[in-house]
């Protein structure tokens, strides 16, 4: 402090007015930080290129006290070894490395400067005494940030990596948070940073602290205390710490434990829902209209693609794109069933044989097809931002968005499928054209019509389900293979001709298939189900959810 | 008055064409390959024998199809596991005859377990060191697993498209299983590097002649255990559980033994055909069992002609005479057109070319007929 | 089958059959007794459980309660259709069925009694006294002339015949007949009646029929079933005075 000031003092006589101008500056730094900020920030940053890491200590400790958006930046980039000087200029840079080519940007002024050589910039060196001081002081400033999620990713970095240093800004941060969530992060963030400490009593409160969280990574610290070396010595030498923990551990396993089985019924609904899109435009299909096709996995495909196809046409709205593709799916898919069906299909009803061959043959063609006009490469198609990412329930459970909205999807194609059936007129004519077609033909239905309207309408939602799948699965010529056998395994389970069953089915299958994989591996665990459903067939050979009485005639 | 067992094989002109035809080409081609000095243009490559090899043993799976498929109308979308069984029976055998020339020398354990860090051959693996074991297990591997499942399938009444549906995730299954690598058949890369059979080297042209008449001989004693089966009264009930079923089972026949019957008979056939496919390409790998090879089977025998055993044997070398030239001259269009066979073989071929034929002879011989009717004034009292 | 030194009380013996689709009973306690060599029909309007009774009896269909035995002690619930036909009961459908693809005389062949077995029926050669009883029956239904024809480019009523020969060569004790008379001229309806006639007597027959005058021409015991369980039994005339049965039949 002395010496600043004496700084200023000469300042002051060198310049007359100077002392004037920083009491000034000094007032208007509470009043409008912004100001200092403007004029500041360039040269403190400035002062980087110094090759004395104490310099640069005490430019980082000075940094944080800007709330400047630019601070997190350059520090991260200084911590990531990716800050630069120009050796002429001496302005402060970030680069990134694009293709092997550097682009940088001016940390003051935000100007990108584009490509550069590397040559002509120099690298601000950092050594590890820095990277610790860069990390807790980012830390400590991301923990005062506004921003909710970045406090909470803040918390978690702490967590991860725990040292004494943060407690401060920890203790700084938790005296102002007053979101539920984010205190108990950072409470736990705190015990974390305790738990290394030298003091017993300050352990024993952390483990405390530490019992009612819902975290795995509290799990393994807990565990680690209990970790006993060659010697017999505890990782932790108090007693009562040890029994705190270990009573701690049992509490926290068996919560584990039941957060596991939440997450697998999670993942098992959700790939219960994947098989329930794929599988529920066979259902009227195969189920309602009797007719085995072999292309409905291709329909799924041509979904998928027409998501592509839409998101390249509207390259700067893909959360849109996403939503118009629902509906275009639906008619592409649908007008190539509807084709289908006119073309082929209503040659062949009651030779159920044949037409399993020619959808067959079908599916080869819209395969070929789809590779020579996209090449046989997958095809990515972009997640819009509000279905990446999960929810983050607690530290032993998180739900990813994407999974989460096919779940909700599948139920609401499923939901408007039955009102569709149920509710229309040409759910009624379907109806009455499946049951009986020779009456519904002389009451003036056009039966016809009906039944490729059907077809369409099965191979739409096939499209629709295409366009879920996008978002899970590379699009490849090859999607729609993958899911085929797995939708027929579910119509058959289910029972053929009802909704409900395809539903119970869908959802059974991909549950069991979730909770098998542990003990027998993916693959396995798709065998064991094939083999169960083969098994399963023989005892029940019209499905969960027959129908009986005299229309079932073999 | 012709009669069901009368109806014999010398009434059968198709067949004996077909009989007459192998005979001449296992006899000539080994001949034109051996004999005639290469550059002559009547010498035949023994990469052509190879080649012709592959479609006798295709010939011969299409024959296995037909049986149960035209014959007792079961489709099955699996018929390659068995195909690729027999094949990996044969390659199991060839796989110990290597011995300690493989990469690692290990005088037992074929390469992969020792790149797998194996120490002892699996169970599994025993008794494959001879051949007369290798050759039960070409039988017995499909045998088993069409006993296994067509008991469980036939005995529940499982027919139909459904039937189909679950052939298919039989060998998709199989596949996926066979895909791992602690089967211990090799995972991915499947069985290949073979050596010698029956001590014969793999490369020579002589061994390679020799399992081209093998697949011949194979074919035709196919063909008449085929024809037997057809023609006997167990061949008439067969074509009766096709036609109707339920009706076969009210005169008080056993429907589900005589489809296990006929199921097993016809795995076993195809895992023959296997057996002397895999010696011929070098290499049986999991995709094999991919279900789209077994769905190409079916499109053999649907050109072909089902019902007719040896329009079977020439749907298998037409389609894959077509397959090897367009696959060659015009890679993209070959999936179009296999598509297309079989949209068009089921929409305008139900009976296959050799229905086509018959139905024109027919209709040609009935032109005839009418023809003269209308010469006479008699005709319509006589019709 | 084992030569008739038993001869049984009854043929067929229902008691009590009960068979239900979701919750509709298509038959509700049915009894019937039809005694060795008895001609009996069966009439009742649609849905009144005929075709149900007879997929119960040929082992089509499990009661859902009720016992069914035939010739006294065998139980009809434990077996299933080829068994069924093998123990000596042959059942002729409503609409014929005939193996269409195969020909006639194959037709008789494959229905004729004999051994059923797999391997059996591989090496079966036809012995001339199997040829000689196809013939004797296709006279006898009046197809000889279509001896080597596909059965599938018969008539409607040269396929009942067919199928009506088939059932007679294959020597049931007991024959259920469904509707045999459907899309028969008067002549062979006449002929039909006169041939189950002669029939019954060293077998028991039971028909299913619509058609009145057939009925008549049979000349024998009469059921009427309605809504799944049995309204009258009797003679024709009995059964046609019977009010239950007027009310059934002429909705009065």
């Amino acid at each position: 402090m002395k010496n600043s000031l004496i700084k200023v003092c000469l300042f002051a006589l060198l310049v007359g007015e100077g002392l004037i101008v920083s009491a000034f500056s000094a007032q208007a730094r509470s009043e409008e930080p912004s100001l200092r900020v403007a004029s500041d920030f360039a040269t403190v940053v400035g002062g980087l290129t110094s090759k004395s890491f104490k310099e640069k200590a005490r430019i980082i400790d000075e940094l944080t006290g800007f709330e400047d958006q630019r601070v997190p930046l350059v520090l991260d980039a200084l911590l990531n070894g990716d800050l630069y000087y120009d050796k002429k200029s001496q302005d402060i840079v970030i680069l990134e490395k694009v293709e092997g080519d550097y682009l940088a940007t001016e940390v003051v002024s935000g100007r990108e400067r584009g490509v550069v050589k590397k040559r002509s910039m120099k690298k601000v060196g950092v050594n590890n005494s820095l990277r610790r001081q860069l990390r807790s002081r980012l830390a400590a400033f991301r923990l005062k940030s506004d921003d909710r999620e970045l406090r909470l990713t803040a918390a978690q970095e702490i967590l991860k990596a725990p040292s004494r240093e943060f407690l401060p800004a920890l203790n700084d941060a938790l005296s102002k948070e007053k979101v539920n969530v984010l205190r108990e992060a950072l409470e736990l963030a705190r015990a974390a940073v305790l738990l290394g400490s030298e003091d017993a009593a300050e352990r024993l409160q952390a483990v405390e602290s530490m019992a009612d969280a819902s975290d795995h990574r509290v799990v393994t610290m807990l565990e680690l205390l209990l970790i006993q070396d060659d010697q017999g010595e505890y990782a932790e030498p108090d007693a009562a710490v040890r029994a705190a923990a270990s009573e701690a551990l049992v509490d926290l396993r068996t919560r584990a434990k039941i957060y596991k089985f939440f997450e697998d019924l999670f993942f098992g609904i959700s790939l219960g829902s994947v098989l329930l899109l794929a599988a529920v435009g066979l259902a009227i299909t195969f189920g309602v209209m009797g007719v085995i096709n072999m292309a409905h996995g291709e329909m799924i495909m041509l979904g998928a693609y027409t998501t592509y196809v839409i998101q390249l046409l509207m390259p700067n709205h893909i959360g849109l794109s996403l939503i118009v593709a629902i509906p275009a799916a639906f008619v592409v898919s649908g007008l190539f069933g509807v084709a289908i069906e006119r073309g082929v299909i209503r040659f062949l009803y009651g030779r159920p044989l044949e037409t399993l061959l020619a959808t067959f043959g079908i599916s080869l063609i819209l395969q070929q097809l789809v590779r020579s006009i996209f090449t046989p490469l997958n095809r990515s198609v972009i997640t819009p931002e509000w279905l990446s990412g999960s929810w983050q329930v607690n530290g032993m459970l998180s739900l990813t968005y994407n999974r989460l909205y096919i779940i909700i999807f599948a139920l609401l194609v499923l939901f408007a499928l039955i009102q569709l059936l149920k509710r229309t007129f040409f759910g009624l004519q379907m109806r009455a054209v499946t049951q009986n077609r020779a009456m519904a033909s002389s009451m003036g239905i056009r039966t016809g019509w009906v039944d490729a309207l059907t077809f369409g309408l099965g191979s739409g939602i096939a499209g629709v389900a295409g366009v879920a799948l996008s978002q899970l699965t590379n699009v490849g010529p090859n999607l729609g293979q993958s899911y085929i056998i797995d939708s027929f395994m579910v119509v058959v389970f289910g029972g053929v001709g009802n909704l409900m069953g395809t539903f119970v089915g869908a959802m059974s299958l991909g549950i069991v298939n979730k909770f098998a994989e542990p003990f027998t591996g993916a693959v396995l665990a798709k065998i064991l189900i094939l083999v169960f459903v083969i098994l399963f067939i023989q005892r029940r050979p019209r499905g969960l959810f027959a129908l009986k009485g005299r229309f079932v005639e073999d | 008055m012709s009669f069901a067992s009368e109806r014999n094989y010398l009434q059968d002109r198709g067949g004996a064409w077909l009989i007459a035809l192998v005979t001449l080409t296992i006899v000539v081609v080994p001949i034109l390959n051996l004999a005639v000095p290469p550059e002559s243009p009547l010498h035949i490559s023994t990469y052509t024998v190879s080649l012709l090899g592959k479609y006798l043993c295709f010939a011969l799976l299409a024959l296995a199809v037909d049986l149960i498929w035209g014959y007792a109308g079961i489709l099955s979308l699996g018929h390659g596991a068995f195909f690729a069984l027999g094949g990996y029976a044969m390659g199991m055998y060839m796989m110990r005859q290597i011995g300690d020339r493989g990469v690692y020398g290990h005088p037992e354990l074929p390469d992969f377990m020792v790149f797998l860090n194996w120490t002892e051959l699996p169970w599994y693996w025993y008794g494959f060191d001879s051949f007369p074991f290798a050759l039960l297990m070409v039988l017995l591997a499909p045998g088993v697993l069409a006993f296994v499942f067509g008991w469980l399938a036939f005995r529940s009444r499982v027919t139909g498209v459904y039937f189909s549906i679950i052939t298919q995730a039989l060998t998709y299954a199989m596949m996926l299983a066979f895909f791992r690598n602690d089967m211990g058949f090799g995972g991915n890369n499947g069985l290949t590097d073979f050596k010698d059979i029956l001590g014969f080297s793999l490369q020579s042209d002589g061994t390679k002649n020799a399992l081209f008449i093998g697949s011949g001989i194979a074919l035709i004693a196919g063909y008449l255990l085929c024809r037997y089966v057809v023609d006997s009264k167990l061949g008439r009930v067969l074509i009766s559980v096709r036609d109707a079923e339920s009706r076969t089972r009210f005169i008080g026949y056993r429907v589900e033994h005589y489809k296990l019957f006929v199921f097993v008979l016809s795995a076993m056939m195809a895992g023959v055909a296997g057996a002397f496919y895999v010696p011929q390409v070098g290499i049986i790998n999991p995709g094999e069992f991919a279900p789209i090879v077994s769905i190409e089977i079916i499109i053999w025998v649907a050109v072909g002609g089902r019902g007719f055993l040896y329009g079977a044997v020439i749907g298998a070398i037409l389609v894959n005479y077509g397959k090897t030239f367009f696959t060659g001259a015009f890679p993209e269009i070959w999936l179009f057109m296999l598509g297309g066979l079989f949209v068009v073989s089921t929409l305008f071929l139900p009976r296959g070319v050799v229905g086509l034929f018959h139905s024109l002879k027919k209709s040609l011989a009935e032109g005839r007929l009418k023809q003269e009717d209308e010469q006479t004034p008699m005709a319509e009292e006589k019709a | 089958m084992e030569g008739g030194i038993h001869i049984p009380t009854n043929i067929l013996y229902m008691d009590g059959v009960t068979v239900s689709f979701d919750g509709f009973k298509a038959l509700n306690a049915l009894s019937l007794v039809v005694a060795p060599g008895e001609l009996r029909a069966i009439i009742g309007p649609n849905g009144a459980g005929k075709t149900t009774m007879m997929d119960v009896i040929t082992g089509k269909l499990r009661p859902d309660t009720g016992e069914v035995f035939f010739r006294d002690s065998i139980d009809l619930t434990q077996y299933d259709e080829a068994e069924i036909a093998n123990l000596g009961i042959g059942r002729k459908f409503q609409k014929p069925t005939v193996i269409e693809s195969l020909r006639v005389e194959e037709n008789l062949y494959l229905a004729m009694a004999g051994d059923r077995r797999v391997f059996s029926t591989l090496f079966a050669r036809q012995t001339p006294q199997q040829k000689q009883r196809i013939t004797e029956i296709l006279d006898l239904v009046g197809l000889a002339e279509k001896t080597v024809d596909l059965a599938g480019s018969l008539s409607h009523g040269q396929k009942q015949w067919l199928e009506i020969g088939m059932l007679i060569i294959q020597e049931p004790e007991l024959l259920l007949v469904d509707e045999p008379a459907a899309g028969m001229t008067d002549h062979e309806t006449e002929l039909t009646a006169r041939l189950l006639r002669d029939i019954s007597g060293e077998r028991s027959v039971v028909v299913v029929e619509h058609d009145m005058e057939f009925i008549k021409a049979l000349d024998c015991h009469v059921t009427v079933l309605h809504e799944g369980h049995q309204l009258a039994e009797g003679s024709l005339a009995r059964v046609q005075e019977d009010e239950r049965v007027i009310e059934v039949y002429l909705g009065r």
